[in-house]
């Protein structure tokens, strides 16, 4: 098979002192895929980051982007991938014209005109100083910077952190228009389960160091069924549940969340012998249950699915 | 016309997007030939993965609602039926329920409904 993997980690594990905070994690990017990755802070994602890029040496595994071992990536293979750091770092003493001139020195390939038009999106002006920006703004110019230089692969440490609502679009508007050649890849970490179910096509969420989802968005959605039970005592605590993710009180009732139902499940819930119904399960519902899940681990994985 | 779509909804954004187009087949706002929109702008329009949109035409397309022209993109099909006996009126069945229980809720008799029902069905010959 040809690999139209564009990130791929085996057993990728990373400690600081005696602390793992990336654990044996097995991940796939195919080729053409924007992949949004959850997770709390200190779930991992921005160490998982660094190591693809190269900045951070794995403890144990290894990862590999654009078919290179990031340990090795030459200047050659830097030059396809782009990066924005969180917090947009740029210099405050430039202007944003600057800003572009300064990119197209240190560039390889360089698109003034996706510059200029990224910029425009986000509502800046050329002659603006990066110390007046706001930070939706800096945003703006740190994306333009990334995209003018044609990478294959973006890679975006938390982008929407602090945006405003405007930025929040724009950002979202400039990757989905990235994305939509089919061949240009992203992966982006965010808490902004919205935007992600707005731009992803792919999931990959992390809890703790592991991955425990890596998945097609809607597969995922489709695969986590939850259900809303009658109960003073929390219903899983008595009774085993195969595929429980989460189970959260509602007042005087449970919302019980599960991955991979099939009959078995309901059976189990039939069983009970308590008033329970089905309801509906929204991405970030299914998201929260598996962020916020404190007991039973049940994880799945599909591989690249093209 | 104008697609909307909510993330954080109980319904997928691609399906939120099929429904909307069957709905605006079904009450004639969109007609039969009427052009699509090409992939790519509706997803740049609704700021969606190009993917959504295209997983919401396919089932469209399978579903019979939208044809596709090799190189000019996806157009409102001619209705035909596209499913079997038993699933339409398995579809049938599912639409009048909706509609049964809520007149019933309304507290108007069986005559009554079915009189209106039927001068709907006139309206549209």
């Amino acid at each position: 098979m040809p690999d139209s993997a564009v990130v791929r980690t085996q057993r990728l594990t990373r400690y600081f002192g005696c602390h793992a905070v990336v654990r044996d994690l097995d991940f796939v990017v195919p080729r053409g895929s924007v992949v949004g990755l959850l997770g709390l802070n200190g779930a991992g994602k921005t160490t998982t980051i660094r190591m693809l890029l190269g900045f951070l040496d794995p403890t144990r595994g290894t990862c590999e982007v654009l078919g290179t071992d990031s340990r090795h990536l030459t200047p050659q293979t830097r030059c396809r991938i782009g990066h924005t750091v969180e917090g947009h770092f740029l210099y405050p003493w430039m202007r944003v014209r600057e800003c572009e001139r300064f990119g197209r020195e240190t560039h390889r390939s360089w698109d003034g005109s996706l510059f200029e038009r990224s910029v425009r999106r986000f509502g800046l002006d050329a002659e603006a100083k990066v110390s007046w920006l706001s930070r939706g703004q800096r945003a703006g110019v740190s994306l333009a910077s990334t995209l003018a230089a044609d990478p294959e692969l973006l890679i975006l440490d938390d982008p929407a952190l602090g945006l405003d609502p405007v930025s929040r679009r724009a950002l979202n508007e400039t990757i989905v228009e990235f994305s939509e050649s089919g061949d240009r890849t992203v992966l982006l970490s965010s808490h902004l389960l919205d935007d992600v179910e707005r731009v992803a096509d792919r999931v990959a969420l992390m809890v703790d160091g592991r991955m425990l989802v890596d998945t097609a968005l809607d597969e995922f959605r489709g695969r986590v069924a939850a259900w809303v039970i009658d109960g003073d005592e929390d219903p899983t605590r008595e009774h085993s549940m195969p595929g429980l993710v989460h189970c959260r009180s509602l007042g005087n009732r449970w919302h019980v969340t599960v991955a991979d139902a099939d009959e078995k499940t309901r059976q189990a819930i039939e069983q009970w012998n308590v008033n329970a119904e089905s309801v509906e399960v929204s991405f970030e519902d299914a998201v929260l249950a598996y962020l916020s899940r404190s007991r039973v681990g049940h994880s799945f994985y599909t591989g690249a699915a093209s | 016309m104008q697609i909307r779509v909510i993330p954080g909804s109980g319904a997928a954004i691609y399906r939120q997007i099929a429904d909307q187009v069957r709905r605006a087949v079904a009450s004639g706002e969109l007609s039969i030939g009427d052009a699509m929109p090409s992939v790519r702008e509706l997803a740049k329009e609704l700021v969606v993965n190009p993917n959504t949109v295209a997983k919401a035409y396919a089932e469209l397309v399978r579903d019979g609602v939208l044809e596709t022209q090799a190189g000019r993109g996806a157009f409102v099909a001619k209705r035909r039926n596209v499913f079997s006996k038993a699933e339409r009126l398995r579809r049938l069945d599912e639409a009048l329920e909706t509609a049964v229980s809520a007149a019933v809720l309304l507290d108007f008799s069986s005559d009554e409904i079915l009189a209106r029902m039927r001068a709907k069905l006139d309206k549209l010959k």
